[in-house]
């Protein structure tokens, strides 16, 4: 085969792997607007406070140091210690379900039964709130991740594909990686909503809310499970960006990404998610690599909305996504 | 007797109230957003230099520095809402950080008449001061900057290009493509092949640009990024080993927040800059004295002598040194906007200035003219070293190729002056 043809393949391969990350953010919109219909404009900013509390606890740095230092005159930043990263994802996860807790209590409890809008803006003042938080509680400085994820090219593929067929293939161990974490967590996602109580009462709300409601399930603790879920896939995308390009505030533009994701799959299919993720990844690359260098390149943000508008137009609720019947 | 103190303490009110005056400098900064990791060192800078002017002398030619802080997030529209409520209220200098601001704030300072200087950003035309009175770009400008990295290379190269390939990493946007045309035309006069690789924004995933590379194998690969897009560009350099040492980035790429997430995979990379790194300058000992030992330090205090706070430094420095020339120019202290912007076109920096301010061979010397707003266009390279964590300087200053910029800066800077009906000066 020639080259050109062999690095066409490379580009889809990439593109297949950039589909999963995009698709790791678009699950935590998923699920959230699954559960409760409410699109979490949050959920980039979420990723991005799991990260920097990720990384915080690991280097034991002293949360709010600088607020403490400005109003006691103190010179404190960090306690001394490092946490191993197996615990620090854990204590992570803890602060996340405590961020979903705080959430409902707050914000979603006393928003019951307002228009879907209002529930939209209120994730916007959340987003917002979160970033400014993260930012005094851990200081806007770009951190190292370091939780031993792997990352450069893998050898293994670049040396087989050279033997088979002359040409050697580019695959970054940390994509490589991202992939199976995402496959899991699909996997175990669909096994907890299938099999556990927990699980079938979501798929219960995510129905009917009211007969949901009827049969004695607590509305206010599937929001507390289900964002506490969103806040776990949040530390898992925070994760796999972070490591790319250090823990920053830009993280929070990650959501961007996954909008048209969820444009093409649907906001209500984690399956869905994943087919996006990678039908704008291969898409996107696909497309930089054939029309971008007639077009001055950098094509990629335009096309993945592009398709996915494309698909919106044929199909509205996306390629999973339930079709919205509302009888009169 | 009552009227008589009443009387005399009226009239040394009113004796004490021009050196009650001060000199308002507005700082355009952002500390919050997803460009803050680079906002904060260089507002940090800005701030501590001020700082140590009142702080140590008193101010400037006895009048005390007013900073007034704006917060603008990177964002040109809020950029310009911190101008529209700074300018009142006395505002002698603005230096935005942002390319995007300052192409919008051209023309609304040059209409209201206060100086703009933006460092090595920004519009680089407005080098020619015959058409741009308000706007300065000294020391050096991105046209520089581009001929600058290409000098370097000729010179790794052993003064030879031909049949090398050169591409450019670019943040797509007005600031990315600003060296495009010079790089061009460089490639013109040295004979080498030229690639643009464009990059969207943020720049957080950069796959299709970076196979691009590992297959198009450029000799060198140039980078005009900024924020997110640097770290990402030198992983995945990294990623697909491509020479760090071949890998150049302009001075917005090449600030320890740009290497320091990549770890030991960073090492050897490149970038300009037009100041040096590190805090090995006497001046930090009066920073130490006058401000960080008084608790007067600017935000977390954590950013000393890092790349992008001595770049704030630096700023506010030449922003100080205008202000004393102005002040002489005047013959007054209480100086305002014009007779700021009157200092700023008589700026003279040389090596005993620099020495005096304790910043020895820190910034190139420099001469400021009606016509030349843009200094001497010189710039250094620096290399960062992973293990020890620092940039080192490998070069001496180095020229820019006036042969083929200063034609570039009068074509475009004319076609601004035809579209804007502005008439030449300094005839």
């Amino acid at each position: 085969m020639p080259e050109q043809l062999f690095f066409a393949l490379e580009v889809m391969l990439n593109g297949l792997m950039a589909g999963v990350l995009y698709a790791l953010v678009a699950l935590g919109f998923v699920l959230i607007f699954k559960a409760s219909g409410i699109f979490n404009y949050a959920q980039g900013v979420m990723a991005l406070f799991a990260a920097l509390t990720l990384v915080g606890i690991m280097e034991g740095q002293v949360p709010f140091a600088h607020l403490i230092n400005a109003i006691f005159g103190t010179e404190v930043h960090h306690f001394g210690w490092t946490v191993p990263s197996v615990l620090a994802i854990a204590m992570t996860l803890g602060v996340m379900v405590l961020l979903a807790i705080l959430v409902e209590r707050l914000i979603l409890k006393h928003l019951v039964n307002q228009p879907d809008i209002i529930l939209f803006m209120a994730t916007i003042g959340l987003a917002y709130f979160l970033e400014g938080f993260g930012d005094i509680m851990w200081g806007s400085d770009i951190k190292t991740l370091n939780v031993g994820l792997p990352q450069g090219i893998s050898e293994t593929v670049d040396e087989v594909t050279y033997d088979w067929f002359g040409y050697g293939f580019f695959l970054d161990k940390l994509d490589m990686v991202a992939t199976v974490i995402a496959a899991l967590l699909v996997i175990g996602l669909t096994l907890f909503s299938q099999y556990t109580k927990q699980g079938r009462a979501l798929r219960a709300v995510a129905d009917d809310h009211q007969a949901a409601l009827s049969v004695g399930i607590s509305l206010r603790f599937i929001w507390v499970l289900v964002w506490s879920i969103a806040g776990f896939v949040a530390l898992i995308a925070g994760m796999m960006w972070g490591a790319k390009s250090g823990v920053q505030f830009s993280l929070s533009l990650i959501a961007l990404k996954a909008l048209p994701v969820l444009m093409l799959g649907g906001f209500t299919s984690i399956p869905g998610a994943i087919v996006g993720g990678l039908i704008i990844g291969v898409g996107e690359k696909l497309f930089e690599f054939t029309i971008g260098p007639m077009v001055g390149g950098a094509t990629e943000n335009w096309f993945a909305y592009v398709l996915a508008l494309m698909f919106l137009v044929f199909r509205p609720q996306g390629l999973f996504g339930e079709k919205i019947i509302e009888r009169v | 007797m009552k009227l008589k103190m009443a009387t005399m303490v009226l009239a040394g009110v009113m004796a004490a109230a021009p050196a009650m005056a001060e000199l308002v400098f507005p700082a355009l900064s952002y500390r919050t957003g997803p460009y803050a990791a680079n906002g904060i060192p260089f507002a940090d800078g800005y701030q501590d230099y001020f700082t140590l002017i009142n702080e140590r002398d008193g101010g400037i030619g006895g009048e005390k520095i007013k900073l007034v802080e704006c917060e603008t997030g990177y964002n040109t529209e809020k950029g310009v809402e911190c101008y529209e409520a700074t300018k009142g209220q006395g505002a002698l200098l603005y230096q935005p950080l942002s390319t995007g601001i300052t192409y919008q704030l051209i023309p609304k300072v040059s209409a209201d008449g206060i100086p703009m200087h933006s460092m090595g950003y920004g519009r680089t035309s407005a080098k020619n001061g015959k058409v741009f009175k308000w706007i300065f770009n000294y020391p050096a400008n991105y046209w520089d900057g581009a001929s600058i990295a290409v000098k370097h290379i000729l010179d790794q190269e052993g003064g030879d290009l031909s049949g090398k390939k050169i591409a450019l990493v670019y943040h797509n946007s007005a600031y990315g493509k600003e060296p495009i045309r010079t790089l061009q035309e460089l490639s013109k006069k040295h004979g080498y092949e030229f690639v643009e690789i464009a990059v969207d924004h943020p720049g957080q995933e950069q796959k299709s640009q970076w196979l691009q590379i590992r297959r198009d194998k450029p000799d060198y690969v140039l980078m005009w990024g900024w924020g997110v897009m640097n770290q990402v560009a030198i992983q995945e350099a990294a990623n697909i080993r491509f020479p760090m040492d071949h890998f150049i980035g302009i001075w917005w790429s090449g600030s320890e927040n740009d290497v320091m997430p990549v770890g030991d995979g960073a090492d050897g990379y490149k970038a300009l800059n037009m100041h040096l790194p590190g805090a090995d300058f006497p001046i930090y000992e009066d920073l130490k004295a006058h401000v960080y030992d008084k608790g007067m330090a600017a935000g977390a205090g954590d950013q000393h002598g890092s790349v992008l706070y001595n770049r704030g430094m630096y700023a506010a420095m030449l922003a100080v040194e205008a202000a004393k020339k102005a002040q002489e120019l005047s013959g007054v202290a209480a100086i305002n906007a014009a007779q700021m912007r009157d200092g700023m076109e008589a700026l003279v920096i040389d090596a005993a200035t620099m020495e005096a301010l304790g910043l020895p061979n820190f910034g190139p010397g420099f001469e400021v003219t009606c016509e030349n707003h843009g200094g001497s266009g010189l710039g250094i390279v620096q290399q960062w070293d992973a293990a020890a964590g620092q940039w080192n300087q490998i070069t001496d200053y180095i020229e820019s190729d006036k042969e083929v910029i200063e034609p570039l800066v009068m074509e475009d800077s004319a076609a601004y002056a035809a579209e804007s009906g502005i008439e030449e000066r300094c005839n």
